[in-house]
């Protein structure tokens, strides 16, 4: 059976309900271990998002910690021999913790249903992904609180960060290899690769590089660990863990992991604009643009680019270094491009403008800043290599991300739950999230100009350091207060103050608005057929769909 | 609720050979990513003039049983492409008999790796701790790799031979494993065993 077929069980369980003395005397999974053993993908997903959204609060706490002891210099809040585990939690909480576990998160819930299938392909693989991943990042925590991690002074505890690392990628790429299986092997009759809605495209895109990337920091977390292990001989001991893991800790490898949010713009503002998509290929083209960090961070290396040495050095280092951190920038504005022709109210209706454009608007744009800032980094002359200018650009990208995944959930949320965010208060968050994220990294941006060493509470600088760390410890108080005030708007319209959703609150056109809000457990009732990018859009436009004949666009 | 057009019975979409492939594409990363930053180290050590701790004197491979290990492997790929061709056929008593002997080759192969270890005598915290770990962390990353490959093979007997004969895509992924795995070899048995 495909998962795109109607299992027996689900079949039996809709049209013939149990009888009565039957349903009495069936003993009740309780609802935690359903949770826990369920292959459902909208409850793998839902978990996923959860626990990512709460690392996610939890670090720009420590990121106001952080923020806090580099005011004056260090000491003030904790002991300054903590400071290189504060910024290890920041960094692995932001990326691996955060960001990236919930666009998987939003993958797994949302993609299936994109698609018009069933199910998710291997949804015990999700699942299991998803409690290794959970079970490597405690391991981490742990090793980090027992002052392990990179410059960590207990070296049984730098073995756990590396080993719970290790566990925390494995689980990752489980997930992903779930997620791309899915788009490419189950989808809905019809739906060919062309059709995929671009969230899924972009989903797909980052999948693959994930199957990609995370391997090779596999690789080198088993180097550094049997290394650290046994004499420290090669890979530099605790000190040498920054050196040989950066690359899977910034940029441009985070711009993979933020691609989704761009998915999810050219997913939206057609919806918000009520038109189809023009010259779909630029836009899938686009996308996989971005997905040329994977490459990057496959390269285990900065592409650094300078002015010293001969002609041809130079065009070597800006050829490669154009290749990997300007062409998802360009990638990033083919999409734009797109969106840019659809963006444009049609004569006599209002766009219906609401939180999901907003934050994915906003998130893009934000994810861009940190893709230019990431691509200045790398220019050696500028001196920003090694500053908080680099975390400024971090910052961009996650938080970005962050709020365009904020999107993601606002606009399925309706799909998952039967209930719909608010609008209003929805968009003022975006808002809120937008200023937290200028503030967190904008000050930075500044500093790092100024020669404010990165990973350092205690530094000489001339400039006035208190403010600008003032500012950005308030743009992380805000951005979790942004995450919590999300989720006690979506937990307040679940918990059922806000009305019902209609099936289609925001006229979608793809096929996850062809089913019940909130969608059943095996998504459809029967599989539907796919003529078009936009089937349901279609569907409204003339409703004999059945009788539509293909056309290609 | 928009209501679309039910669609006709789906065409098999061959899920397990994909998710197969992309874990192959995984682990093809993995062991390349690791002979990459093998070579790295080594290039350094050599430059540094550290031939001697590299390598360390009195330790050498023992180059039979590594090529035996890789020709082994090179076998087994046949007689896994040989559960294949029989599961296409149904023809069960041959199905089983090539899983059965493609994990009993990749229990040898393992065996083998176990005799390297024995034969070189490398203490992995003695005179060359560097070039020691990096030999046992890429080496024994893949004996774990065979180890799911032996597990698998056993998985795919098991469930060819009770009840599922004809189902060729498990066998196929199956085969794309370890022809996967045995590329993957063939790679760190020309960089580890072969270059040194």
């Amino acid at each position: 059976m495909s998962t795109i077929d109607t299992s027996p069980e689900a079949l039996s369980t809709a049209t013939a309900p149990p009888p009565r003395d039957e349903a009495v005397t069936t003993r009740a999974t309780p609802a935690t271990v359903a949770w826990v053993t369920s292959a459902d993908h909208k409850v793998i997903g839902r978990m996923l998002v959860g626990t990512a959204l709460t690392v996610l609060a939890a670090t720009a706490v420590v990121g106001v910690v952080l923020g806090v002891e580099r005011i004056d210099g260090g000491g003030t809040l904790l002991d300054p021999g903590a400071m290189p585990q504060l910024f290890t939690a920041f960094r692995i909480g932001l990326i691996y913790g955060g960001l990236l576990p919930l666009v998987l998160g939003i993958g797994v819930g949302i993609v299936p249903l994109q698609l018009g299938a069933r199910a998710l392909a291997f949804p015990r693989l999700a699942a299991a992904g998803f409690w290794t991943w959970l079970g490597g990042l405690a391991l981490v925590v742990i090793a980090l609180a027992g002052n392990g991690g990179p410059l960590g002074g207990d070296g049984d505890m730098v073995d756990l960060f590396l080993t719970g690392h290790g566990v925390l990628v494995i689980g990752l790429a489980a997930v992903a290899i779930s997620l791309a299986t899915t788009v490419l092997t189950t989808r809905a009759p019809g739906m060919r690769l062309e059709r995929v809605p671009f969230f899924s495209w972009s989903v797909l895109v980052t999948a693959l590089g994930l199957v990609l990337l995370l391997p090779v920091v596999l690789g080198a977390l088993i180097y550094l660990y049997v290394d650290h292990r046994n004499g420290r001989a090669l890979f530099g001991g605790n000190a040498g863990i920054s050196s040989w893991l950066g690359f899977a800790w910034t940029q441009p490898t985070t711009y993979l992991f933020a691609l989704p949010v761009i998915g999810l713009l050219a997913e939206v503002a057609p919806v918000t604009f009520a038109k189809r998509t023009p010259m779909r290929g630029v836009a899938y083209a686009g996308l996989g643009l971005v997905g040329i960090a994977a490459l990057a961070g496959v390269s285990q290396r900065h592409h650094l680019v300078g002015w010293d040495g001969g002609l041809g050095d130079k065009l070597q280092d800006v050829v490669v270094w154009a290749f990997f951190l300007l062409l998802p920038v360009l990638g990033v504005l083919l999409v734009t491009a797109v969106v840019g022709l659809v963006a444009k109210p049609t004569r006599g209706e209002r766009p219906n403008i609401g939180a999901p454009i907003v934050f994915a608007f906003l998130g893009t744009e934000l994810v861009v800043a940190g893709m230019l800032a990431g691509a200045l980094t790398n220019i050696v002359d500028l001196g920003l290599g090694g500053t908080v200018f680099e975390e400024a650009a971090l910052v961009l990208v996650v938080y970005g991300g962050v709020l365009g995944a904020l999107g993601a959930l606002a606009y399925w949320t309706p799909t998952w739950t039967g209930y719909t965010v608010p609008s209003a208060p929805a968009i003022g968050l975006a808002g809120l999230g937008l200023i937290a994220t200028a503030l967190a990294a904008g000050p930075y941006l500044v500093a790092g100009f100024a020669d404010q060493p990165a990973g350092a509470a205690v530094y000489d600088y001339g400039g006035p350091s208190g403010l600008w760390n003032v500012l950005v410890t308030a743009g992380h108080a805000l951005m979790a207060l942004t995450v919590f005030a999300f989720v006690g708007l979506v937990v307040k319209a679940v918990t059922g103050r806000s009305e019902p959703a209609a099936a289609d609150p925001w006229r979608g056109h793809t096929l996850e608005w062809a089913t019940t809000a909130p969608a059943p457990v095996e998504n459809f009732v029967e599989p539907p057929t796919v003529r078009s990018p936009e089937p349901v859009y279609d569907l409204r436009a003339t409703p004999d769909h059945g009788a539509v004949e293909e056309q290609d666009r | 609720m928009h209501a679309l057009p039910a669609a006709p019975a789906p065409p098999p979409r061959r899920q397990l050979l994909v998710g197969t492939a992309l874990a192959g594409a995984g682990l093809l990363m993995l062991i390349g990513g690791m002979l990459a930053i093998w070579y790295q180290q080594r290039a350094r050590a050599l430059d540094a003039g550290d031939e001697a701790t590299w390598l360390p004197d009195g330790v050498t491979v023992p180059e039979v049983p590594v090529n035996v290990m890789a020709f082994g492997l090179v076998a087994l790929v046949l007689f896994a492409q040989w559960a294949v061709h029989a599961a296409r056929r149904g023809e069960r008593a041959n199905t089983g008999l090539a899983l059965g002997l493609v994990a009993l080759i990749g229990l040898a192969v393992i065996n083998a790796q176990v005799f390297v270890y024995h034969q070189m005598d490398l203490p992995i915290a003695g005179d060359a701790p560097g070039y020691a770990g990096m030999f046992y962390a890429v080496t024994g990353t893949m004996v774990a790799l065979l180890v799911i490959g032996v597990a698998f093979s056993l998985i795919t007997a098991f469930r060819s031979l009770g009840g599922r004969p004809r189902d060729a895509e498990l066998v196929a992924a199956h085969a794309l494993y370890w022809y996967v795995l045995t590329a993957a070899f063939v790679a760190m048995w020309f960089v580890v065993y072969v270059t040194k």
